[in-house]
């Protein structure tokens, strides 16, 4: 059996959110182009909480979809093929738009390059950045988040797990120890 | 998933729903500017044709298109095949060509059977004699999802040429499998001795049937396989079982009509009745684009031993 330890709680994840919101409001001079889109699942009920949270803080609306990147992995061939995502983009596209791609957890980054493939075919934003709960290291590609939630030193054996109350029924992030490897 | 997709009736629910999501997702793919997404670039898939075939044959060249395969289309007029090459010997051709699927259209009923048993890749049955054509059904089932929702419990009444419809066997087992209920409508002389041991009502009356039905598919008559005389005159068989405007009325008002085309207008179903808002004629054209995608991806885009 592995041993596991939460490292985020509820209340923490709640602040973390607030705070990239914020820092999207405040990058972005008022979030007017920005669109957010979450790559899912937990991704994309991350985009849409922090959609939520931009409208409390300033009034502004501002549109929240998915990209499911299933189709662009260059690991598709490792496994079964797997079954899609859902993709659903704004009624006025991301041309122009500053996206803002959300995702759980940030890791080799390889997730991000297949996401900004399937931007390239959906539109030409003015600007792609990157939002992410937890980044946890050990990058493989030379990429980065412009907003994290927390900073998580991992050993590669580790995993990490998000769990959101939308999917899950409660929000926590799970440090899970690996085996022996 | 099993690896090739030879019969409907191979398909589990759990398949079946798969392949259907999988599509749903990938029916946005034809709406945007860029139709295409890169997932197998690098895969070849053959369109073996022995049969003429205009939209099946292009529907999978498309879905394979748009999925960034490498596509070789070979049919058989004026190939080796007119030489008297076996089946076997061109499939070993294709094998040499390095084809990761096989879509094959073929007279012969049970062809893809075989062929599935001499080639490394996936095949595809895009039609095969009077015996199945699954990815028109797995179309068809797709169709009336978008327009219906869930199909368990709802009626289905396919009439017309069971006897020479590979189109209406794979419906019959794969909307089983979906937990549709099936009627074939047809002349006795129009069905299969065997209809008896298919997992569908039988009916000779389509008047009885139409008002109960949520769904009509009308079947092409197949005079091209008709070496007797199954009906008295095309006059009487379009007046007994086609599908014309007093008809129509008499289906439930959200009923929908499926063909799975080519269509003869006058014949199994009237003009105006095949260009109505509840004809899906031209949606089921698309969404076979669609459903191939899903098919070909689902069994190309993964691992392949």
């Amino acid at each position: 059996m592995s041993d596991s330890r939460a490292v985020l709680e509820a209340p923490d994840i709640h602040r973390a959110l607030t705070r990239i919101a914020h820092e999207i409001l405040e990058r972005t001079k008022g979030a007017d182009d920005v669109v957010l889109l979450g790559i899912p699942t937990r991704g994309a009920t991350l985009a849409r909480r922090l959609g939520d949270r931009v409208e409390q803080f300033e009034g502004v609306k501002i549109p929240v979809g998915s990209v499911d990147i299933t189709m662009y992995r260059d690991d598709l061939r490792l496994r079964p093929a797997r079954p899609l995502g859902h993709t659903e983009l704004p009624p006025d596209g991301i041309d122009g738009k500053v996206v803002v791609l959300v995702d759980d957890v940030l890791y080799s980054g390889r997730t991000v390059r297949a996401a900004l493939d399937a931007l390239n075919d959906l539109g030409r934003p003015t600007a792609v950045q990157l939002a992410t709960l937890v980044d946890r290291g050990h990058r493989e590609l030379p990429i980065r988040a412009d907003y994290v939630g927390k900073n998580l030193p991992t050993a590669k054996s580790e995993k990490v797990k998000v769990y959101l109350q939308e999917i899950d029924g409660r929000d926590a992030v799970v440090l899970v120890k690996g085996g022996a490897r | 998933m099993k690896r090739h997709l030879i019969s409907a009736g191979d398909l589990t629910k759990d398949d079946a729903l798969l392949i259907l999501d999988t599509a749903e997702e990938l029916a946005s793919v034809s709406e945007r500017s860029i139709k295409k997404l890169p997932t197998l670039r690098g895969r070849t898939v053959v369109n073996l044709f022995f049969e003429d075939s205009t939209r099946t044959r292009i529907s999978f060249e498309a879905a394979a298109k748009r999925l960034s395969a490498d596509v070789i289309n070979f049919s058989a007029k004026g190939s080796s095949v007119s030489k008297g090459e076996s089946l076997k010997d061109t499939a070993l051709t294709l094998e040499a060509m390095g084809a990761d699927a096989v879509v094959i259209r073929h007279g012969a009923s049970g062809a893809p059977h075989r062929l599935a048993n001499w080639v490394h890749g996936s095949v595809v049955n895009a039609g095969d004699g009077t015996h199945e054509h699954p990815t028109q059904a797995l179309l068809d089932a797709f169709s009336m999802r978008r327009r219906l929702g869930a199909l368990e419990g709802r009626k289905i009444t396919i009439v017309g040429d069971v006897l020479h419809s590979r189109v209406a066997r794979s419906n019959v087992l794969l909307l089983g499998t979906l937990g549709a209920d099936v009627t074939l409508v047809a002349p006795p002389t129009l069905l299969p001795v065997s209809v008896g041991t298919w997992p569908c009502e039988v009916s000779y009356d389509l008047d009885a049937v139409l008002p109960k039905s949520d769904v009509v598919m009308m079947l092409r008559v197949q005079k091209e396989r008709m070496n007797a005389a199954y009906f008295p005159s095309e006059r009487e068989y379009s007046r007994r079982y086609g599908l014309d405007r007093d008809r129509f009325a008499k289906m439930p008002d959200d009923a929908i009509v499926m063909h799975p085309g080519p269509m003869n207008r006058g014949m199994e179903i009237a003009a105006e009745v095949a260009d109505s808002a509840r004809s899906t004629i031209v949606e089921q054209v698309a969404n076979g684009v669609t459903i191939r995608m899903a098919v070909l991806y689902l069994l190309l885009g993964g691992e392949t031993t």
